[in-house]
């Protein structure tokens, strides 16, 4: 694939070992090689409003990392730092660094689409293209160039989503004829068929229902050999089932102007965070006293 | 004993005020006056569609072809009376309309909504475009007077020939041009930021997201507005006017697709349906035959309206 070949372009910098361990917050037994993702420090900002405050934690090769925490606590916000999606918005800002397997994301060389084509996204909505289930799902790939292949991409990625047996007689039919949960396996099937080395899923089970959440959570645990996954979540079940290490952010409310930053609160292994965490506002949280 | 009694007592009370019917009289006034707005739109219509049709028998029942070869003639007993000039007119203005308007007006609106930053200079061009879209189109006659025939620009009257099917067909489409940017701009606002998100999503740039996803999602939306416009501009006659549309001294009939004839003199139906309804004041022949240009005009309007609507179905139907 052609995109993989140019990728050294943008990703130049190799990781200098003088960086290890600088972040706060890291769990422990992280080796460097295994980090995907390191933030340090990072704010991000709407105008003059500060949305999330320093922001510093890593993301590990082939896990499933969750973000909880209460609505308007930030970590939609974190998540689309990490493949530029705050780009989109006008007046975002984002300080501090976020390295991508030792490039920083947003170093003025990096460039956010060839960023995308490697850590993916899964929306809250499911949002599949108005076109047929083979054109969503060849639409990375036909967008990065590539003509030849795409069947077998279709097909590969469709299975990897747990999706072929349901549509392979019936490929060239619109995808918004399938279910919600079947559009949001398509959507995580157009997301893998780049070849991405992350997908970040934002709130993916929000609009579905339990049977096609349970589907979604087994096929996380299937792909994540493969992957490494950011899952944001209001589902704390959810995260507890699926995730292997869990950030817990809470919101600072500003009494005087009614508004909200984000902070982290902790990074833990999710059972550690579930059964026995260092903070009291985790412990709050995730019993259901707050939030 | 006694709870039962209350029991049944609530019951009857329930069944009282639920069975109570009640004449809603401002509902019903309210509606009364919604339907009759909509009779006296209707009537009006019809009004007009049956005086019209009425009065062009005489033309269109008896020898509708002649009349639509038939040159503009100044007295109307004249066999060979016909509207042939004006359709000539009318079908070039509309394609210079598309050729023209569409394409820079679907460009421009591309720029402001998806490109161009947000900020107090471009909100000052939108204000000032829609601005532009109520401008009487008189003023748009006199614009295209400057530019195309009296050569006060660039010597553009030398590319017009002056008074020209061409120059009224520019003009026109300068007129539309506003509406254009302004119908496209919010068929491109309607699109979801769902699907925007999902292309950038899997790596489509900017320029991909817009020809995947935003045009085609956008399509029908300016489909339905640029033919809206059209029609307006094929019923201008006062910006046609002052571009020099003329009501006699036209030369032979050019064929439908002489591409020669745009820098000749020119005649637009509304032209003609104007100067003959003037004309039917000393001689009666013109009534039937301006009603009878009247009932060209509405069939070609309906023409261009009807596969608008067919090309915009298709979209839709493609867009799911």
């Amino acid at each position: 694939m052609s995109m993989t070949e140019e990728a050294p372009r943008v990703f130049e910098r190799p990781v200098t070992a003088g960086e290890a361990g600088a972040a706060p917050g890291i769990p422990p037994l992280a080796t460097e090689r295994d980090v995907v993702f390191r933030s340090e420090e990072v704010n991000v900002y709407y105008g003059a409003f500060r949305a999330v405050r320093d922001v510093s934690f890593d993301v590990r090769r082939n896990e499933i990392m969750a973000l909880i925490g209460p609505s308007g606590c930030g970590k939609s916000t974190v998540l689309r730092c990490y493949n530029r999606m705050n780009d989109l918005i006008k007046d975002a800002r984002v300080t501090g660094t976020i390295t991508y397997r030792g490039t920083n994301l947003y170093d003025e060389r990096v460039d956010p689409v060839e960023v995308r084509r490697r850590v993916g996204m899964v929306f809250q909505k499911p949002n599949p293209f108005p076109k047929s289930i083979y054109d969503n799902v060849a639409y990375g790939p036909r967008v990065a160039g590539q003509k030849k292949g795409l069947d077998d991409i279709v097909e590969n990625s469709l299975r990897k989503a747990a999706l072929w047996e349901e549509v392979n007689d019936r490929l060239k039919d619109s995808a918004l004829g399938l279910s919600g949960g079947q559009q949001q396996r398509l959507c995580i099937a157009r997301a893998i068929a780049v070849g991405p080395d992350v997908l970040l899923m934002d709130e993916p089970c929000s609009a579905l229902d339990p049977i096609a959440t349970a589907r979604i959570e087994d096929l996380m645990q299937e792909i994540k050999q493969d992957y490494t996954i950011m899952i944001v979540t209001h589902n704390m079940q959810q995260a507890a089932r699926v995730s292997d290490t869990t950030a817990f952010f809470t919101a600072d409310v500003h009494s005087e102007n009614d508004t909200r930053t984000g902070i982290l609160v902790e990074v833990d292994a999710t059972q550690k965070i579930f059964s026995n965490p260092s903070d009291e506002r985790t412990e709050n949280y995730v019993t259901g006293r707050f939030g | 004993m006694i709870s039962r009694l209350s029991d049944d007592r609530s019951r009857a009370a329930i069944a009282a005020s639920i069975e109570r019917r009640r004449v809603d009289t401002r509902g019903l006034l309210f509606k009364t006056i919604l339907q009759s707005c909509l009779l006296i739109t209707l009537a009006l219509l019809a009004v007009l569609l049956v005086t019209v049709a009425l009065d062009s028998t005489d033309q269109l029942g008896t020898r509708l072809w002649d009349f639509l070869q038939g040159t503009l003639r100044s007295r109307s007993e004249d066999d060979r009376l016909g509207i042939h000039q004006g359709m000539y007119g009318s079908l070039w203005i509309a394609i210079i309309v598309a050729v023209l308007a569409f394409p820079i007006g679907i460009g421009a609106a591309v720029y402001l909504e998806e490109y161009a930053p947000r900020n107090r200079f471009t909100s000052f061009i939108e204000v000032n475009i829609r601005n532009l879209a109520g401008v009487p189109s008189v003023v748009y006659g006199l614009l295209g007077l400057a530019l195309l025939l009296n050569g006060q620009i660039f010597g553009l009257d030398r590319l017009t020939g002056g008074s020209s099917a061409l120059s009224g067909g520019i003009t026109l489409a300068i007129l539309v041009l506003p509406i254009v940017v302004i119908t496209s701009g919010e068929a491109f606002r309607a699109v979801p930021i769902e699907l925007r998100e999902g292309a950038y999503g899997v790596g489509a740039t900017r320029w991909e997201m817009i020809r995947t996803q935003v045009l085609p999602y956008a399509a029908p939306g300016i489909l339905t507005g640029t033919l809206l416009s059209m029609a307006r501009a094929v019923g201008e006659a006062a910006p046609l006017i002052l571009v020099g549309a003329v009501s006699g001294r036209l030369g032979d009939n050019p064929g439908l697709f002489d591409i020669g004839a745009l820098t000749d003199q020119f005649t637009a139906l509304p032209i003609v349906i104007t100067t003959w309804t003037v004309q039917s004041g000393r001689d009666v022949g013109f009534t039937a035959a301006a009603a009878a240009a009247i009932v060209v005009l509405l069939v070609f309007v309906l023409m261009m309206n009807s596969a608008a609507i067919l090309l915009r179905n298709r979209f839709e139907k493609k867009r799911g």
